[in-house]
């Protein structure tokens, strides 16, 4: 990487094309790819790399040419393309070489308003009266025309261009403030006599500082700006530039670009996983907490799936790479996060539209105002003519204008990264922030959604009855049975042959164990085998009224006792419900389940509004009749069988992120299988939108309150203009200050770790 | 006389602004991108070129804007209505792919909306 990039910046950052060789093989070929390729117009240097069988081409060169040069001379060439990192670093080298670009320009021009202020001040002559003043100050209007060409000229290359285009900018506003303080000054250098004595002032230190400021202001947001945008950073840099190679038995460092489907790679212990894959050997705890905010690794072995950019902790393992480059998820989920952080927010449609035609407003504006003290003015008028056409146009800020939503956007869709909360747009994060209802299935949201067994009780031995009722389930794929054999199996006891095995639908099982009749089902089930079951009867109700579902054994037309299974509530539900009451949400829950069941773990969750009994497809109606009332309605689910009450929602949650449709089509997605990304998603959703109000109420009021100041409404009380220098000033920090509050978002924590 | 003639100025310049801005003809650049051409846009000085753009309906483009304007400004093209938005890498060619969308207006714009193009679909 570090020598990649060395090369890169002694030629200047110029292009580089570098490109995947095949059937190069001796040092024969590589001379005959180099010759060809001098052929190709544009070419300065062209090199193969026979070790990693690659070429690199220097100079502004087409990419097709290249490869139809090297096909020609009877090999094959595809083009490397620069991986997201690399693109990144060259970005970043741009972004440091446009601000030291801006602080240069900027020291030059204050360099020369500065001291000329400070005359100004100190000795207030900066009239032309005489010849000699004529001609001093002629020399300093040259000066601060190089000022202007020199350390603005972009903004007035920018201003034409955009006027042909019939379009105006913030460009337009500098170069017209600027331009005119200076073409006045000149004027009045050059005929004084033109003017009233008291008018013959000049103003090209206003020129100089303003485009000084202006350039220290735009320095000043490319640094703020580069901070914005560090949770992509972050979870770039969870990956290697380099991956181990498996080839020919040899274990080769390869860059990550070149990794191919199917290439066998290793990892050491304590290196990143660099693609996604599947491991073929060895075992190993992984880290993936950066994923999905899982905090305790997890266990790989062979089979076992692993996520590019998660860490492999203890073990060495041998992977085949199944997915590499955009394909990966971490690529997805950067791509998305990136796509997020630049889309709009609805709550920006009045700020768009009158950014749309502010420019051209503010110019007309500054003409009236210019015409007002024109007319109408005290003396000087001329003088106050210009300083107010000078300020209007300077204070006039349509980046803070623009910027205010951007920004928050992009610091708060960013830090929802950081925390596993992507979120899919900005009207996602508008959405969410004002959500009134968030309904919740139960299953695999609130419950892990594998049933467990419970309770086991009997007058006898408990674990041979276990073991009876495993060994007469372990045939049945029913999820209760499963909750028993697993049960067993905990307990580590031996399951024993079955037979005649007969499931009685909606009833139970029977079968025969060790000779032993076994009977396992509900009441119904007892009744039709006319086994006694009063004496377990009202312990079978206290256990349904815990939101058990309870289950009658019996052995031999006898009854041997009770078990129970339920599918346990996840360990940080019920904090997590009580956050999202806390945020003011009404919280209902949905599930299929019986409505005792339901109503026991809505109970001990805090939730008292239960929707049971419910078919998939009821879900989705549920949330159409919630927001026919009213509500804003978001669902949180695990995105497998209740997409379609996803897709209804204003917001979609989808927990856990266990399939790529969810990232598909959710509004947000949560990495982290657990409801507190939803609390964690709504409250970074309401702290971006009070940020965004914020920048766009600074903005407002900033332009509101200083366009009328610059024209002078407050001349009557003070006596005095607004200087344009000092317009300046407050231009150049409104979009500062902006990006700044903006940045104040990456401070944002959520409030779990109070509550826990 | 002098006032009156300023003042005339004044006005003659606002109804410039009006018509020049916002009334008058807007003379584009227009350039359609059939689905094989590649269509480079040139993203510097504060504006798009071409800044009008003509896809075929219905089917999906790639458009390959050139940002050779380091300023902040430029480091984002959003096309709202579409949900599509890249980031720019300077001094190079960033490829934008446009899904197949409705015969309409698309306006594109960076986050400031200071860089304004339109996207013609018919």
């Amino acid at each position: 990487m570090a020598e990649h990039v060395k090369h890169e910046s002694h030629h200047d950052g110029g292009p580089q094309h570098r490109f995947q060789l095949e059937g190069v093989s001796c040092a024969g070929c590589v001379r005959k790819i180099e010759s060809a390729l001098q052929s190709v117009p544009g070419v300065e240097d062209a090199r193969v790399n026979l070790g990693d069988r690659t070429l690199a081409v220097e100079g502004d060169v087409d990419a097709a040419a290249c490869v139809a040069a090297v096909e020609s001379a009877g090999y094959g060439a595809e083009e490397i393309r620069a991986s997201e990192r690399e693109l990144r670093e060259q970005q970043r080298a741009e972004e440091q070489r446009h601000y030291r670009q801006l602080l240069w320009r900027s020291g030059l021009a204050l360099g020369l308003g500065l001291p000329l202020m400070a005359w100004g001040l100190v000795t207030g002559e900066m009239m032309v009266d005489s010849p000699m003043q004529q001609l001093v100050w002629g020399a300093v209007g040259l000066l601060a025309l190089g000022v202007l060409v020199f350390c603005g000229g972009h903004f007035f290359s920018g201003a034409l261009r955009a006027f042909r285009h019939h379009n105006a900018n913030m460009d337009t506003l500098i170069a017209l403030g600027t331009g005119t303080a200076w073409i006045f000054s000149m004027l009045v250098v050059a005929v004084p006599q033109l003017l009233p004595e008291a008018a013959r002032h000049v103003y090209f230190e206003a020129s100089a500082m303003i485009i000084g400021l202006i350039n220290l202001g735009q320095a000043l947001e490319v640094r703020a700006r580069g901070r914005t945008s560090a949770a992509v950073e972050k979870l770039l840099q969870l990956q290697d530039p380099t991956a181990r190679v498996v080839r020919d038995g040899n274990e080769v460092d390869i860059p990550l670009e070149q990794v191919q489907v199917g290439d066998r790679l290793r990892v050491r212990p304590g290196e990143k996983i660099p693609v996604d894959g599947r491991v073929l050997e060895g075992h190993s705890l992984v880290d993936e907490s950066m994923l999905t905010g899982e905090p305790l690794p997890v266990k790989k072995i062979e089979g076992d799936d692993l996520t590019a950019g998660t860490l492999n902790k203890n073990g060495s393992l041998l992977f085949e790479a199944e997915k590499i480059g955009a394909d990966t998820r971490l690529a997805q989920i950067i791509e998305m996060v990136k796509n997020a952080q630049s889309s709009r927010v609805p709550i920006a449609h009045l700020a768009d539209q009158i950014a749309a035609i502010f420019v051209p407003a503010v110019m007309i504006i500054a003409i009236v105002a210019a015409l007002v003290w024109f007319n109408w003015g005290p003396d000087p008028r001329a003088v106050h003519t210009l300083v107010v056409l000078t300020s209007v146009l300077i204070i006039a800020c349509p980046c803070a204008l623009g910027l205010a939503t951007p920004m928050s956007v992009m610091v708060g869709v960013g830090k929802g990264a950081e925390y596993g909360v992507l979120v899919r747009n900005g009207k996602a994060l508008q959405r969410a922030s004002d959500l009134t209802t968030l309904v919740v299935d139960k299953t695999g949201t609130l419950t892990e959604g594998a049933p467990k067994l419970t309770d086991i009780e009997t007058d006898g031995d408990a674990d041979a009855l276990l073991t009876l009722l495993a060994s007469l389930e372990q045939g049945s794929e029913h999820p209760l049975a499963e909750a028993v054999v697993a049960a067993a199996r905990d307990k580590k006891l031996q399951v024993k042959p079955v037979e005649d095995f007969e499931a009685i639908t909606a009833h139970g099982v029977r079968g025969k164990v060790d000779g032993k009749t076994v009977l396992l089902g509900n009441r119904k089930l007892m009744q039709r085998e006319e086994v006694a079951i009063d004496a377990w009867h009202e312990r079978a109700e206290a256990l349904a009224d815990l939101g058990r579902t309870a289950m009658y054994a019996a052995v031999d037309g006898e009854a041997a006792g009770l078990i129970a299974v339920a599918d346990p509530i996840r360990d940080d539900a019920k904090v997590a419900i009580a956050r999202l009451l806390r945020l003011g949400l009404r919280v209902e829950m949905l599930t299929g389940d019986s409505s005792a069941t339901a109503e026991a773990v809505a109970q001990q969750l805090g939730i008292d509004r239960v929707h049971a009994d419910l078919l998939p497809e009821d879900k989705e109606k549920i949330v159409g009749e919630l927001q026919q009332q009213g509500q804003r309605v978001g669902m949180a689910g695990d995105g497998i069988n209740d997409a379609p009450a996803l897709a209804r929602a204003d917001v979609g949650f989808a927990i856990g992120a266990g399939t790529d449709v969810a990232i598909e089509t959710a509004d947000v997605t949560l990495m982290r299988s657990s409801l507190h990304g939803v609390a964690d998603a709504i409250e970074l959703s309401r702290a971006t939108l009070r940020n965004i109000k914020q920048n766009l109420f600074g903005a407002f009021i900033y332009n509101t309150l200083g366009i009328p100041i610059a024209a002078g409404v407050l001349y009557p009380l003070t006596g005095a203009l607004l200087s344009p220098v000092i317009a300046g000033a407050a231009m150049a920090f409104s979009s500062v200050t902006v990006v700044t509050n903006a940045n104040r978002l990456r401070f944002f924590k959520p409030t779990e770790e109070e509550a826990a | 006389m002098l006032t009156l003639l300023v003042n005339l100025a004044g006005l003659l310049l606002i109804a410039a602004i009006v018509w020049w801005f916002w009334l008058g003809p807007k003379r584009h650049t227009a350039e359609t991108v059939s689905g094989s051409d590649t269509l480079q846009i040139l993203v510097k000085d504060g504006v798009y070129e071409p800044d009008r753009i003509r896809l075929p309906a219905g089917s999906e483009a790639t458009l390959h804007f050139r940002r050779e304007d380091a300023s902040p400004c430029a480091e984002y093209v959003l096309f709202p209505d579409l949900e599509v938005s890249a980031q720019l890498a300077v001094n190079r060619d960033t490829e934008v792919h446009i899904p197949a969308a409705e015969p309409g207006e698309y306006p594109f714009t960076c986050q400031m909306q200071m860089y304004r193009g339109t996207l013609v679909v018919e």
